[in-house]
């Protein structure tokens, strides 16, 4: 089996709730999507509805029931701790948007 | 010559009837010839796919034969393939030149296939209907106002209009089945963790799945020996003995029990598609078949426990394309945020936006329970419907979707109805198990019916099995749409 991430929040009588233009926004900056204030009803609309069809989860009881995570029970493999990949980084940095002496190039992140 | 199935191709090249060579040309001149009226394929090399030809006929030549030696094939979109554009219907990786071969693809090249191109799909596999692609709808060749289905529709109309004698696919939800059924063809998903999910580009990783479309149970059989097998770099490849999965095509199916489940021939089923499916199930009697009523409680969750599971996996899978190691950049930004939320806002298309932010919400804090654990626990439910259902049954028969094609746009507004598309597909996917669709009659509009075929883990030689007999019996899988030469 493979382990699924414990549960932090004991949170499972929550009730689902209306999502709101505040949800979509913090989801989106979550997320790291630029949402436009024009855009941001029309995705609540659209979200608001399939979080209704999701809420009929509500309908069964799950109380006892072992989290799925996984189609197969398989243990992870283990292998031998050694050096298995060649060193391919110009391969690999060629399809990159910008890279310079080996590097990727990003904006400046500390003044 | 283009209406022969893969396995009459390949008998043809091994009886040096034609060269791989002059079947690539042939396959080469109808995707020109035809593709701007389907649009099935995004990239297309051609002089890589003929110096691919040439190598399988010097290898064939040299004695080296083998099934799939020199067969010219379609990938879809979603396979990294060396040297090729693989773009996975998005705009985020429209200048994507892969480094590497997934394992379906490397498994394929070694067995001797050509490369006849990539094929379109939906955005990064979300979608039924493959209008999602950035690269535009595919047309379905039965009639090219309704979509192919999707994700994998490239692939489907591909081999659906003779553009290619098979192709793969990959199915999260439903994406190698449902094309298969609305265009008329075969597709077969396999049991979770019999090919690699390797170079694979990720959606959903616990239900993603590779498998191969055709026109014919047999060729199916064909390309999954070359697809299955353990990989070591895919965690949860599994490792099993090889099999050869066309091993027992040629058995009687006299006393199979095949399970009807109830829940599959409720409400929302069109008429057109019932009556096909009925008829298909009174052949299998008359092929000495029992018949047991079987159910499955939980399904009708399915629906809702995907669209928790599947966009909180893609939520995390996709947060690699940020602009910085592949794949497209935003030509402006002010700094390294800015630089990801405009990226991810303009590579990213509405659906899919649509699933990560769904997938981010319920991992957030403070919802991971009422949402992600409690779907999978439904999960495990849904799985264990089919356990209880196949100690009464061999193999599970019911329709592939709920309608036969649909037309362009009449979905596309509504996500919720699109995604009730997949709703006797998607959990198959949550449990793992394989399935396949088979063709088995048109509705009153001519267009074609699919019969999905369910089995229990690792059966798929069974279920191969199951459709070859039906195949035999019956010619559905042989109609061809109507060639734009004929004036139609």
């Amino acid at each position: 089996m493979i382990p699924y991430a414990a549960p932090v929040f004991n949170s499972t009588a929550l009730p689902f709730m209306a999502l709101t233009r505040e949800d979509v926004l913090r989801a989106a900056r979550l997320a790291r999507i630029a949402i436009e204030d024009d855009e941001a009803d029309a995705v609540l609309e659209q979200l608001g509805r399939i979080f209704g069809m999701i809420e009929e989860m509500q309908a069964v009881d799950v109380s006892g029931v072992e989290p799925m995570a996984h189609a197969q029970d398989v243990m992870l493999r283990l292998r031998e701790d050694g050096v298995t990949e060649a060193d391919q980084h110009e391969l690999f940095q060629s399809v990159a948007p910008r890279v310079d002496r080996d590097l990727y190039l990003v904006p400046k992140v500390i003044e | 010559m283009h209406d022969l199935t893969l396995k009459a191709l390949s008998d043809a090249l091994s009886a040096r009837k034609l060269s791989s060579l002059e079947a690539t040309e042939l396959f080469l001149n109808r995707i020109n010839a035809l593709n701007p009226r389907y649009n099935c394929f995004v990239s297309l090399d051609e002089e890589r796919s003929r110096a691919q030809a040439r190598e399988a006929d010097a290898a064939r030549a040299a004695g080296r034969a083998g099934p799939l030696r020199g067969v010219p094939i379609a990938h879809k979109g979603i396979f990294c393939a060396k040297g090729w554009l693989s773009t996975c219907g998005s705009k985020m990786l429209s200048n994507f030149v892969s480094p590497y071969d997934a394992h379906v693809v490397q498994r394929l090249n070694e067995a001797g296939a050509v490369t006849l191109g990539k094929t379109n799909m939906d955005e990064f596999a979300m979608g039924s209907s493959n209008e999602t692609s950035w690269y535009g709808p595919v047309r379905n060749p039965w009639d090219p106002e309704a979509v192919p289905g999707g994700s994998s529709g490239g692939s489907a109309a591909a081999v659906a209009a003779r553009l290619a004698p098979g192709a793969t696919g990959t199915d999260t939800g439903g994406s190698i089945r449902q094309p298969a059924a609305l265009t008329g063809i075969c597709g077969l998903k396999p049991t979770y963790g019999v090919v690699s999910r390797y170079g694979m580009i990720a959606f959903a990783s616990s239900l993603d799945q590779a498998g191969p479309m055709a026109r014919t149970a047999e060729d199916l059989a064909l390309m999954l020996d070359a697809m299955a097998g353990f990989d070591e770099r895919d965690s949860t490849s599994l490792e099993r003995a090889p099999e050869s999965y066309g091993r027992d095509l040629t058995k009687g199916l006299k006393g199979l029990r095949i399970g009807l489940p109830t829940e599959f021939f409720a409400d929302g089923l069109a008429p057109g598609v019932a009556s096909a499916v009925d008829a298909a199930i009174a052949q299998y009697k008359s092929l000495g078949c029992e018949i047991v009523e079987v159910t499955l409680p939980n399904m009708r969750l399915s629906v809702p426990v995907y669209y928790v599971l599947a966009p909180a996996e893609a939520s995390s899978n996709l947060a690699r394309f940020d602009g910085v190691r592949y794949g497209y950049r935003a030509p402006e930004y002010r700094d390294l945020d800015d630089m990801y939320e405009k990226t991810r806002a303009q590579g990213f298309g509405p659906e899919v936006k649509r699933r990560i932010l769904i997938g981010t919400y319920v991992l957030s804090h403070g919802y991971y329970d009422a949402y992600y654990i409690r779907a999978q626990k439904l999960r495990r439910l849904i799985a264990q419907d089919f356990t209880e259902a196949f100690a009464k049954c061999d193999v599970i028969m019911g329709p592939t979707s709920p309608t036969t094609a649909f037309k362009l746009g009449e979905k596309a507004a509504d996500p919720l109805q699109m995604y009730l598309s997949d709703i006797y597909t998607i959990a198959v996917n949550l449990a793992g198990l394989p399935g396949l669709s088979i063709p088995c009659g048109f509705d009153g509009q001519g267009l074609p019916v699919g019969l999905q075929v369910i089995g229990n883990y690792f059966r798929e030689a069974q279920m191969l099995n199951v459709a070859h007999q039906y195949q035999l019996a019956t010619d559905w899988h042989l109609r061809a749409p109507p060639q734009p030469e004929d004036g139609r």
